[in-house]
């Protein structure tokens, strides 16, 4: 480990909880203030933040290394804000304050985020307040001040087929001053669903966190599960979930690199995008008996097994796409109109991409060189060989060409994971807690990294669990990455993050 | 691009059959038009869609409708950008109570006479978030819904059929009445 201030820090814990597969340091006030602090200095990324009742939880990792959680108690209502010294932190301590009614402590910000005055009481999972209804659009946007600026808000309701969220531009003419993000409109409190739940119950609504990304969320929560309790997963099973992952991300990445384009009104690479994304989801129809594979994953392996029948469908489709699509991404290289729109649009910087952890195309058109599946390497990823496309440019082109790249990577681990899928069975039973246990995993989804934890009762109950969406560090970074563009660059902006609403909301 | 144009110009097209009307909502949507004012659409509806607390799991496939599949078009089904040009809404859910005033001020904008299609298992009432502080419930409980379309999601297929289903049934009165 590290010779720095939070390794020191950590050797003073209170207490180490077992927590599997990472530790988990109890830390007192002080010294989790003075761990956020560092975190804030580059010394760790921070992966995700939560509560639950009387804890607050923060997921840092060294660059590297394997990551550890560190929490401390909730004293009197509050704790040290983590969001004054680490930025990323400022909207998951906003949503603490909201879900739980505990004050972060020196604050920057202390709008609410998730709650809008709609809810009938406060702090749903802690204080449990009388609720103070008031108007939604009651909600202050930070000033912007400075001449000739207009504003146009946009939202809740978009024009397209998309989620709902509020975005309020600051434009000098056409161009952009500032973007403030305005989310939380389809929060549905999953923490609360998955709280005190059977484990089944809780895995079918992690299924639902994001729908495009229920794969990667079944994955890492059976896999969280499954840590907790010690389980091993049988090979055939953990290989069928990578072939599963895999799909799901060609299937997204097809869907963004035609809404891209579609953006540029360049409508061909849609239509031909469309149909590779409607080719991938029939085939994952035929195998798995689901569109968008939905609870095929679970604790303990997967429901459907692949049938030699099923690998053949698979490999057919791959061959069918593949040279369809190198032909589109030609065209899409060839042809200056649509080049001229995405390159250098967006441009999000590097240092950004670091200091907020942005994982999946984003952060990866950006430098920042992190893929879940080879840095906390899991199964059935340890040990393949596979391309981890990282950009440098950071702009719109960037985030396609990422994508571009990944489809090709995708494509050759579901071929290497078919031609050596191992015999055995896909399932095995879950055994019983013997007592309250902890998991944690984190698994790329196409998005990023998708981290769950959890804590496990006897009687198959999960206690708390928290699922934190690559999302998270994206939507921000969205704001910086407008900036200075043109209002009718931003759906091409969005779309190259293409950051989940509701895996954001919960 | 030319091999691109010459091979569209000679390949099969990728456009599934037209599927027939679903029958569970053909039968729902005329127990639904009794009672509604009936008015010419000419076999075309103009459909808005909001998703007022969905997963996105519904947006993906309401959204595959407009691809070189599934093509909506074809049916004069056309996704609009306003519920002020729409007939129909589209409503995903559960309706969270952030969206709930949205939802309804999205109603109201949409001129008479509107139709409203819940879908997903979610939006008409049957889906795993039940209950929840966030969450109002099922589409109809903020709005009046004419045709459930359940799944979780639905297939495009399911939607086509239902959707068909919907503009037969409005043309079809139109005209015995007409």
């Amino acid at each position: 480990m590290h010779e720095d201030s939070i390794s020191a820090l950590l050797a003073d814990a209170l207490a180490v909880v077992p927590l599997r597969p990472w530790p988990r340091y109890e830390l007192a006030t002080a010294a989790f203030d003075a761990v956020a602090r560092a975190v804030g200095d580059g010394e760790r990324e921070m992966l995700a933040l939560w509560a639950e009742s009387g804890m607050v939880h923060m997921a840092i990792r060294p660059i590297g290394e394997t990551p550890c959680v560190v929490s401390t108690a909730v004293i009197e209502g509050r704790f040290p804000s983590v969001g004054r010294w680490h930025a990323p932190a400022i909207r998951l301590e906003r949503a603490i304050h909201d879900l739980y009614g505990y004050v972060p402590e020196g604050a920057p910000d202390e709008r609410p985020w998730l709650d809008h005055g709609a809810w009938d009481r406060s702090g749903p999972l802690g204080t449990r307040g009388e609720a103070v209804p008031r108007d939604p659009a009651d909600y202050p946007m930070l000033p912007v001040t400075g001449e000739g600026l207009h504003q146009i808000p946009v939202g809740p309701v978009h024009a397209g087929i998309i989620e709902p969220g509020h975005f309020r531009f600051t434009a000098n003419g056409e161009t952009v001053a500032r973007l403030e993000e305005r989310l939380g409109y389809v929060h549905k409190g999953i923490d609360a669903l998955t709280t005190n739940a059977p484990i089944d119950r809780a895995g079918k609504v992690v299924a639902r966190v994001s729908g495009d990304s229920t794969v990667a969320a079944s994955f890492a929560f059976a896999r969280a599960v499954e840590a907790a309790l010690g389980l091993d997963v049988p090979p055939r099973a953990s290989a069928i979930r990578g072939v599963m992952a895999e799909l799901e991300r060609l299937a997204n990445h097809f869907g963004d690199i035609g809404a891209i384009c579609n953006d540029a009104a360049f409508a061909i690479v849609l239509a031909h995008c469309g149909i590779f994304r409607e080719r991938i989801l029939a085939v994952s129809a035929a195998v798995f008996a689901h569109r968008l594979m939905m609870d095929t994953i679970v604790p303990g392996g997967v429901t459907t097994n692949i049938t030699t029948e099923g690998a053949r469908l698979i490999g057919a489709a791959l061959d069918e796409v593949a040279p369809a699509f190198a032909e589109i991404v030609r065209l899409y290289e060839d042809t200056p109109s649509i080049q001229d729109r995405t390159c250098g649009t967006g441009h999000l910087p590097a240092d950004l991409a670091v200091r907020f952890a942005a994982g999946g195309p984003v952060g990866r058109a950006s430098a920042r060189d992190f893929d879940a599946r080879r840095d906390l390497a899991y199964a059935p990823y340890e040990g393949l060989p596979f391309d981890v496309p990282v950009l440098t440019t950071g702009d719109v082109d960037a985030r396609v060409q990422v994508r571009i790249r990944e489809v090709a990577a995708s494509m050759d681990l579901i071929r290497m994971l078919l031609a050596m899928l191992p015999e055995g069975p896909t399932l095995v039973p879950v055994p019983d807690a013997a007592g309250p246990c902890e998991g944690v995993a984190v698994t790329e989804a196409f998005r990023g990294d998708l981290l769950v934890w959890l804590r496990l009762l006897p009687g198959g109950k999960v206690a708390r669990c928290h699922v934190r969406d690559a999302s998270w560090f994206q939507w921000p970074l969205l704001e910086a990455a407008i900036e200075g563009n043109i209002v009718a660059d931003f759906p091409l902006c969005n779309k190259s993050f293409n950051c989940s609403y509701s895996g954001h909301d919960l | 691009m030319r091999t691109l144009i010459l091979k569209s110009l000679f390949a099969k097209p990728v456009t599934i059959p037209a599927p027939d009307p679903s029958a569970a909502a053909l039968e729902e949507v005329g127990r639904a038009l009794e009672a509604r004012v009936r008015r010419l659409y000419g076999r075309s509806l103009a459909i808005r869609e909001v998703d007022a607390g969905s997963c996105n799991g519904c947006e993906l496939e309401i959204h595959a409708l407009n691809n070189a599949v599934y093509d909506c078009e074809r049916f004069g089904l056309r996704f609009v950008a306003s519920p002020r040009h729409a007939d129909v809404l589209m409503v995903t859910g559960p309706v969270t109570r952030n969206m709930k005033v949205a939802l309804e001020r999205t109603y109201a904008a949409t001129p008479d006479p509107k139709w409203v299609v819940a879908v997903g298992d979610c939006g008409c009432g049957c889906g795993v978030f039940g209950e929840s502080y966030a969450v109002v419930g099922a589409v109809d409980k903020v709005i009046p819904v004419d045709l459930s379309l359940r799944g979780c999601p639905p297939r495009p297929l399911d939607l086509l059929q239902g959707l068909i289903a919907l503009v037969d049934k409005t043309t079809a009165r139109q005209r015995s009445a007409g």
